[in-house]
């Protein structure tokens, strides 16, 4: 079982790093899109340091959103996704590799830079370190809850904007305890209940998505 | 066919056809009585409420089509399971039928929702855990409603739709329950539509007008499903002495 | 060893084929012949267990396929008309990666071995997008020389290749076959498979 696991994931992330310039430019828009907001709403520091986490957030589901219709397209094109469900184990493990891989790819760089961008937003330090634990905690449920949009998305026409309509309303709850956990940080309440609501939504979604997905990808294949 | 059980009759578009055009009229006419009814009771008997004016009245729409909304999405996830399971082709059929209603339903609580705010709160709109639950339910059909239109082939796009409807509907919980908290958090305007002291005529006004938009959202979804069957059943020979019946009658 | 029972296929609102069936045993090929549209890559997908039938059964040992799953797909190799090859990787690493992500044991010595008899030699670090698209087939072609599952099914497998290759892929099938193997194929080229039962279907 794990074997196959890391199967997918070894041969993704040596797929991805022969193609860099897909994740760097998804983490140059994270960057970007962080950085207009201080020019938009003005530079007052009392005001950035209120806005930076949901900032931070909703640039990191839109930054996920950019990378999500390629996790099965390239696959579905060249017939590989076909060879993966033909393959002698459920192609729900397939899709475990998949997602632990473009979280690899994706969720964790957004989660090293995160602090370097809330310094901008005059961020305290423990702040900081909220905010890199829970993007770090919360964007394994993004890969996975993407995935099953991203399937369901497979091959149609303007796939990538539908994906983001399927997709987006389903990670409020991850943009809500990700954001909060550093709100409650800082009004000094504590974010340790976020924090552990947020990886109780990373272990549900990465239980129950490859398999939704899989689904739904055979769906796609018939 | 099997006939392993009697649901798959019912289930097979030349018997439900019928069946539908039959029912339809007795609950349309079912929504008109319970719709004079309700708007009687809810806009000329049921008293000013001492606090809230005349203004409250709206709530005889928007309560109703708020419960519809959510209750429409339900059965669309039990169709859409249905069908998963037992590859019935009506399913699909239904899941599509009801979506148009659901999203209605739910963008009528919205609007509602604005008119009733203005005059309560003093504004169109407040992030208030049970609109930005209601908002989010519209996005969902939405996200169906686009899925399904962007899939040519029907099948497909029936088993891709009752998949995200039964993701949804395992989502649509947890959503809910962060929205609140979320809200709870921030401390924002909670003001709860459905006063305890409700007068009983206002509750009777109310019952009716819910069963009146029930009735209404049966008989709609009803009409749809027919058209839908003739559509995409048109090369099958019940469909076609169907369309050169109604053809004659024209 | 195959069978099929009745089989219909609907796609969109049409009826490609109704009762179809067919019984294939060990050593026995299969072509599946029509023209365009007919049905044959639908009645393959059918056969891979991609897509369900409409009516009918598939057996394999007298079992359904459904309700084999895994057991079923490990014992069938597909070709479809996409390489399913990786632009980004050579042929080396798309034969290895193949072979591990469909549970299969493949030394890096038999995939070079393979490599060499598909005409492959000293390409095998070069990245498969600066390949020619015949010489990409033959990647894909590659993971068939030492594959060892009973069940090949072949969609159009001749396709994109030169003369020689032709003569080389049908020579690898008969080897197939007589070895007690079974092959399904569509192919629109006539081709003279030396050994084995020859049966043929015609859709449509």
């Amino acid at each position: 079982m794990f074997k196959i696991i890391l199967a997918v994931i070894g041969r993704d992330l040596k797929l991805a790093l022969r193609r860099q310039a897909d994740i760097v430019s998804a983490l140059f828009f994270f960057v970007i899109v962080v950085s207009l907001f201080p020019l938009g709403v003005g530079p007052e520091p009392d005001l950035l340091r209120q806005l930076a986490p949901g900032v931070l957030w909703v640039a990191a589901l839109l930054a996920t959103m950019l990378s999500l219709p390629r996790l099965f397209a390239d696959d579905f094109r060249d017939g590989t996704l076909e060879q993966l469900a033909l393959a002698p184990h459920p192609l729900g493990l397939v899709v475990t590799g998949k997602v632990i891989a473009h979280w690899l790819v994706s969720g964790l760089p957004l989660a090293l830079i995160a602090p370097v961008l809330g310094i901008q937003f005059d961020l305290s330090a423990e702040a900081l370190a909220v905010l890199t634990l829970a993007i770090l905690l919360g964007t394994p449920a993004l890969s996975g809850i993407g995935a099953i949009g991203a399937a369901l998305t497979l091959g149609l026409r303007g796939g990538g904007v539908l994906l983001s309509l399927l997709v987006l309303p389903l990670y409020i709850p991850v943009l809500i305890f990700g954001a909060g956990a550093v709100d409650a940080t800082v009004s000094g309440l504590g974010g340790e209940g976020h924090l552990s609501l947020l990886i109780a939504l990373t272990f549900a979604a990465l239980g129950f998505a490859p398999w939704a997905s899989a689904a739904a990808l055979k769906i796609a294949l018939e | 066919m099997k006939d392993r059980f009697n649901l798959y009759r019912f289930a097979s578009p030349a018997v439900f056809y019928p069946l539908a055009g039959r029912m339809m009229p007795w609950f349309a006419a079912a929504a008109v009585i319970f719709g004079l009814a309700g708007l009687w009771l809810g806009m000329l008997v049921a008293p000013t409420d001492f606090q809230q004016g005349e203004g409250y009245r709206i709530i005889f729409i928007h309560v109703p089509a708020s419960w519809m909304s959510m209750f429409i999405y339900l059965v669309m996830a039990f169709w859409a399971a249905i069908g998963l399971a037992f590859n019935t082709r009506l399913s699909g059929m239904m899941t599509a039928a009801l979506a148009p209603t659901g999203a209605l339903m739910a963008f009528l609580s919205l609007w509602t929702g604005a008119f009733w705010g203005k005059p309560m709160w003093g504004t169109w709109w407040v992030w208030d855990a049970r609109l930005t639950s209601e908002l989010i339910l519209l996005f969902l059909y939405i996200g169906f409603l686009a899925l399904t239109a962007a899939i040519d082939d029907v099948r497909r796009a029936d088993k891709a739709g009752a998949l995200l409807l039964l993701v949804g509907v395992v989502n649509v919980p947890i959503i809910y329950f962060s929205v609140k908290w979320w809200n709870t958090l921030h401390q924002g305007s909670s003001v709860n539509f459905a006063k305890s002291s409700m007068a009983e005529t206002m509750l009777w006004g109310m019952l009716l007008m819910a069963l009146c938009f029930w009735m209404y959202a049966i008989a709609v979804a009803l009409a749809r499903v027919r058209v839908i069957m003739l559509e995409r059943e048109r090369h099958t020979d019940w469909a076609r002495a169907e369309l050169a019946r109604a053809g004659a009658e024209a | 060893m195959l069978e099929a029972d009745n089989l219909e296929c609907v796609r969109g609102e049409r009826r490609l084929f109704a009762g179809v069936g067919f019984r294939l045993a060990a050593g026995e090929l299969l072509f599946l012949q029509g023209r365009n549209g007919a049905g044959k890559t639908s009645l393959l997908r059918m056969l891979l267990g991609l897509l369900p039938p409409e009516q009918g059964e598939i057996r394999w040992h007298g079992e359904p396929i459904r309700a084999l799953a895994d057991d079923y797909r490990a014992a069938l190799c597909y070709l479809g008309h996409l390489n399913a090859i990786k632009e980004e990787l050579t042929p080396l690493e798309n034969l290895l990666a193949a072979a591990r992500l469909a549970d299969e044991e493949l030394a890096e010595d038999e995939a070079l071995d393979a490599l060499e008899q598909v005409g492959l030699a000293g390409r095998e670090d070069l990245a498969c997008k600066y390949l020619s698209q015949g010489q990409k087939r033959r990647v894909a072609l590659a993971r068939l020389v030492k594959e060892k599952r009973p069940l090949w099914i072949l969609d159009e497998p001749f396709v994109a290749l030169d003369a020689a290759a032709v003569e080389w892929l049908a020579k690898l099938i008969s080897g197939h076959l007589q070895g007690g193997g079974l092959v399904v194929m569509t192919t629109h080229q006539p081709v003279n498979i030396p050994a084995g039962a020859v049966r043929e279907l015609r859709l449509g």
